[in-house]
């Protein structure tokens, strides 16, 4: 009997080494260790046996069907280790094929920069304010320091909806209607649309929008708009930006300045997007007039505060170099998805 | 406001100092400059000669050789011209010389060697239209002199952006003042002389002004023995360079002196002026005139003019009447130099359309004080031009002049709101040097500074003139605040990276459209608010409604080709009612999409950012009457019982009418009312630890049984254990009566605590089924 495991087990190697599938292996299983197969075949004559032998046969019948039973698992793995290798292989694409894309949506690109001035605000602790685009001319105008009559009106082409009412033509009005309602420390932007009456071109439309800016509160100063605007300036356009303040006029602030930045497209060299000058103006500031104070109720003597104005088109146009500024209201997808 | 530098330095010494440099210092002054114009700029290598000798051509008749004396030598030059003669002196272009047309290079002329050119005022740029012959001149001239200094061509003009608070520096003396100040140089203007030549004016003209308010000062002075002639060269060189055209040597003053005063003055044909009277009026009402220009006039009863006995000579402070204009013929005039209300010539420039350079300043407010200097130095001129006698006597008209403002002066307190630590001694030479008095710590304002009323004025001249550059910058040390969005500011945030993660591209639109876009919509045309002067009709009314400017922009995309359009806008509408007149101002969510996309896509975005809103119930039923949409696949969504969106398919007439040709879809979604229901407190829920129990049911309904009704069932279930239900699939056909559908759900059943038994989910199974039947009708398919 021992001779015979022994040639069952030479048989079982023997044909192991044959075996090249799945199929095969199953098959080869069920031969040897089957019900049927052949080392249970010889098992049952275990009967036979004398006490003696019994348990030493057993025992190498058990060592035989576990070494095959190790050999059928080895085989096994390896046989699905091939079969995968050769799905590997026929599932070979050409990965540089293009990818598939998912829909993506971009937001505007006024809402964009928008986006990024707000954060810097919020940042040096402004909260955002609004007011109404159908505003009254006392708000527009008036309240402001801009008496009826007054040539600052000229300059601001103005729809108006009937003699008082009018569609605004700068965020500023908001100054006023915060001021009315809340006492200082005041530190808000309001963005918005504003609206004046110049026909469209490349660098004029009707509609456009503000960012207005006020800070009113107990010893503010000129240097505190300085550095605050500043610092705007340099977040927006990078640390190595040179600001520079020159004077200038607005009805509602005294003095009144308005801020340049060194051209970022030459480093303030000179090139034609600041028209060789090196410097690209970029907001209007100033003081906010005590009369403005006074028109809101908050007294002169105790207050000051500064307010500045941007244009976020113009913003955005010189962040993104976009040439023409009616391209942002005709909302051509293959302009809004460049950005 | 352009000048010619050397202008300036009649009244400071800037010779020292390069045009660029002197841009920069205004500039940050506060007389901006807008740019510099070097004239003679392209001129080089042409000098005076004269011609010495003519002779005909060999082999053109119409050809001349002349020799030409350039000072170091004699040159040979054929031409074409035939207006010189012997003796004359000529702007010659020697061999090299540079144009503004090119370079001259000596060559020969049918044979004829010639050596340079003998240019005409258009070849050296100083007139546009062609010449007729060269220029020739016979008025003895060094020869070989750089025409550049013979014509004062080697001119810097300066263009300054003047704010509207500074008419006193749209004047030639205003920037010279300026000037001084800014550079730290002297200043002065030298007082006019006028040599009177007897008679008197009273006999020549009487004043009367009706209105003093509209009309503070009038100054006048008579002229007689008139010569119209042109005027100097210098002059009318200088005003070209102001933009002026030059006319004659009366207007060329008139316009000289407003230059360089900054006081408009007119002249009359004294001849015309109806019993020898001026009235300063209002004109009747429907009353006619025509300006200078040509253009006749109606005028209104709040229009201010100069009139005679019988008729209006001139728009005050606009323009002059034709019927008054200075004539070759005119031998004695009227000098007008006047003061007028700003605000009266600012609305009849405006109300006629002509903006003058003398509306132009007068709207702005003008120093009542400055009419008398303005007059004499025109005279002064006329004297020295030996234009006419300057009749004895002066009528001046002058209302009570206003006195010079007065404020109290502090260093202190300008330093410390400019938040500098300025010299005190400084401050007050910037003052005086500017014009202004110190009397101890009383400020008195010069009459020409009408803009400066206050300390926060005294503060700008003075910071302006130190440097706002030298002002130290520091970050706010203020009253900490913290800077936030609101919750409404982060709504609309959310919206746009709701909508951009899910594929949708944000738009932005005029809040302005045209009554039209109601037709285009086939809706009626809402009581909108209109715009008193728009542009156009096209952008005549606020909108009501978004949905038109969405349409518009998937409008531009379709007619671009674009294959699919998906997008948004957080758009307002404007409606009648607001406060005090005013509108109000709702936000409006649109979406707008076209592309490979069904009804379903469009709900489901619209799904997707109510879960974002944390708005999980809402009430849903089909909208079939709505003229924008589609009957059949639109619907309308509620919240707390009012309509918070409409969403569907675009009716195709409406598509049509917007030159969409592929179907298009569009939500509307009230963001007011969104912005009620929002629930953004987030609170974290365990996850699930017992297994769910999910049961497919495919229901027998009615065809008009809609999801939503079947859906609230499910969502009023009471066994508390429904934990979700989705819709897999819709038939109808065989197997399935007449008018009816099947609808199937997969339903979620789970409790938190428990592994729920057959036997619960059987008893809510059950209840669920009986209600809709109850409810709806439905059977469950076998």
């Amino acid at each position: 009997m021992k001779q015979q495991l022994n040639e069952i087990k030479q048989a079982a190697v023997a044909a192991l080494g044959n075996v090249s599938s799945k199929a095969e292996l199953e098959s080869f299983r069920i031969e040897f260790l089957g019900k049927k197969g052949r080392l249970t075949e010889i098992l049952r004559g275990m009967g036979k046996l004398s006490a003696e032998e019994r348990p030493v046969i057993g025992q190498m019948a058990n060592d035989i069907r576990s070494f095959i039973e190790s050999e059928i698992e080895a085989l096994s793995s390896r046989l699905d280790m091939q079969l995968l290798e050769k799905k590997i292989a026929e599932e070979k694409i050409d990965v540089t094929m293009p990818g598939k894309r998912q829909p993506i949506g971009k937001k505007h690109p006024l809402t964009k920069v928008l986006d990024e001035l707000k954060d810097i605000f919020i940042g040096m602790g402004f909260e955002i304010a609004e007011g109404p685009e159908v505003e009254l001319d006392y708000y527009n105008f008036e309240a402001l320091n801009i008496p009826k009559g007054h040539p600052a009106r000229d300059t601001q082409d103005t729809f108006y909806i009937n003699e008082n009412v009018l569609l605004r033509t700068q965020t500023s009005p908001v100054q006023i209607r915060v001021m009315e309602r809340q006492k200082p420390p005041i530190k808000i932007i309001a963005p918005g649309r504003v609206y004046r009456s110049d026909a469209v071109d490349a660098t004029h439309s009707p509609l456009f929008h503000q960012i207005e800016g006020l800070v009113v509160d107990k010893g503010i100063t000129m240097s505190d708009l300085k550095g605050t605007l500043d610092a705007f300036c340099k977040k927006l356009y990078g640390d190595k930006t040179k600001t520079r303040f020159r004077p200038h006029h607005f009805p509602f602030t005294e003095p009144s300045c308005e801020l340049d930045i060194s051209c970022p497209a030459c480093n303030g060299k000179g090139c034609r997007v600041c028209k060789n000058e090196g410097w690209i103006e970029i907001l209007g500031a100033g003081m906010v007039h005590p009369r403005v104070l006074q028109i809101c109720n908050i007294d002169p003597q105790i207050y000051s505060g500064f307010a500045f104005g941007i244009g976020l088109e113009r913003t955005t146009m010189r962040r993104y170099e976009i040439d023409d500024i009616r391209l942002f209201y005709e909302n051509d997808l293959r302009f809004l998805l460049q950005f | 406001m352009k000048v010619p530098l050397s202008w300036i330095n009649d009244y400071v010494d800037i010779k020292d100092i390069s045009p660029e440099r002197y841009a920069e210092d205004m500039t940050m002054s506060g007389s901006k400059v807008e740019g510099v114009e070097n004239t003679g700029e392209n001129i080089e290598g042409v000098v005076t000669g004269r011609i010495l000798k003519i002779e005909p051509h060999p082999n053109a008749d119409k050809l001349v050789v002349c020799r030409v004396d350039v000072g170091d030598e004699v040159l040979q030059i054929v031409t074409g011209a035939d207006n010189m003669k012997e003796g004359d002196f000529v702007a010659v272009a020697k061999d090299g010389a540079t144009l503004p047309g090119g370079k001259i290079k000596k060559g020969k002329l049918r044979g004829v060697e010639s050596c340079g050119m003998m240019c005409s005022e258009d070849e050296l740029g100083l007139q546009e239209e062609r010449a007729h012959g060269i220029m020739v001149w016979s008025k003895e001239t060094p020869l070989g002199m750089d025409i550049r200094d013979y014509l004062g061509l080697n001119e810097s003009i300066v263009d300054f952006e003047i704010t509207s608070n500074r008419p006193d520096c749209l004047s030639v003396i205003g920037l010279a003042r300026e000037t001084a100040v800014t550079l730290g140089r002297d200043f002065n203007v030298k007082t006019s002389c006028v040599r009177e030549n007897g008679g008197n004016i009273k006999d020549y003209i009487s004043v009367e002004v009706k209105d003093e308010r509209l009309c503070p000062r009038y100054s006048c002075r008579v002229v007689r023995n008139v010569k119209i002639q042109p005027s100097p060269e210098w002059m009318q060189r200088r005003l070209e360079a102001c933009g002026i055209r030059p006319i004659n040597n009366i207007v060329d003053i008139t316009n000289y002196v407003m230059l360089e005063y900054g006081q408009p003055m007119h002249a009359f044909d004294l001849r015309t002026i109806s019993g020898k009277k001026i009235i300063v009026r209002t004109a009747n009402e429907s009353e006619e005139m025509t300006t200078l220009d040509g253009t006749r006039h109606t005028l209104g009863s709040d229009t201010l003019v100069i009139a005679d006995s019988e008729k209006p000579v001139a728009l005050a402070g606009v323009m002059g009447g034709e019927n008054s204009e200075i004539a070759d013929d005119t031998t004695e005039i009227l000098l007008e130099s006047a003061n007028f209300n700003a605000v009266a010539v600012r609305s009849a420039a405006k109300m006629l359309g002509l903006r003058t350079e003398s509306s132009s300043r007068f709207e702005k407010g003008l120093d009542a004080a400055n009419t008398i200097p303005a007059l004499e130095r025109a005279c002064e001129l006329i004297c020295e031009f030996d234009a006419g006698e300057v009749v004895s006597g002066i009528i001046d008209v002058c209302a009570p002049l206003r006195p010079n403002t007065e404020i109290p002066f502090n260093a202190e307190e300008i330093n410390s709101f400019l938040g500098t630590n300025i010299d005190k001694g400084f401050m007050v030479e910037t003052l005086k040097a500017l014009g202004f008095q110190i009397n101890g710590d009383i400020v008195e304002v010069p009459s020409y500074r009408g803009d400066v009323e206050g300390m926060a004025d005294l503060a700008e001249e003075i910071a302006r003139i130190y440097g706002y550059n030298k002002i130290p910058s520091r970050l706010y040390t203020g009253t900490a605040t913290i800077g936030a969005k609101n919750e409404k500011q982060h709504a609309e945030d959310l919206v746009r990276s709701t909508f951009t993660a899910l594929g949708l591209s944000e738009i932005i639109t005029y809040s302005m459209t045209s009554p039209q876009i109601y037709d285009k919509l086939s809706i009626p045309r809402d009581d909108y608010i209109e715009i008193s002067n728009p542009l156009g009709e096209e952008l005549s009314i606020l909108r009501t409604n978004a949905i038109g400017s969405a349409l518009e922009a998937l409008s531009v995309n379709y007619n671009r080709r674009i294959d699919e359009a998906f997008l948004f806008e957080l758009a307002t509408t404007y409606h009648k009612g607001g406060e005090n007149g005013l509108a109000v101002e709702k936000q409006q969510i649109i979406i707008a999409m076209y592309g490979n996309i069904d009804y379903y896509n469009i709900k489901g975005i619209l799904e997707q950012l109510f879960e974002v809103f944390g708005i999980t119930a809402f009430d849903i039923e089909p909208e079939t009457s709505n003229p924008i949409f589609h009957g059949g696949q639109t619907a309308k969504i509620s919240l707390r019982r009012q309509t918070a969106a409409i969403v569907g398919r675009i009716h195709p007439m409406v598509a049509k009418n917007f030159g969409i040709g592929k179907d298009c879809y569009a939500a509307a979604i009230d963001f007011d009312l969104l912005l009620k229901c929002i629930k953004l407190d987030k609170k974290f829920r365990h996850l699930p630890k017992y297994p769910a129990v999910t049961r497919d049911i495919a229901l027998i309904v009615p065809d008009e049984v809609t999801a939503a009704q079947i859906e609230n069932i499910f969502r009023k279930s009471k066994s508390g254990i429904l934990e979700n239900y989705s819709l897999f699939d819709v038939y109808k056909g065989k197997q399935v009566e007449e008018g009816c559908k099947s609808i199937a759900y997969a339903l979620t059943f789970r409790a938190a605590d428990r592994t729920l038994t057959d036997e619960e989910v059987n008893a809510a199974m059950d209840s669920i089924l009986s209600e809709l039947d109850k409810k709806l009708g439905a059977k469950l398919r076998l």
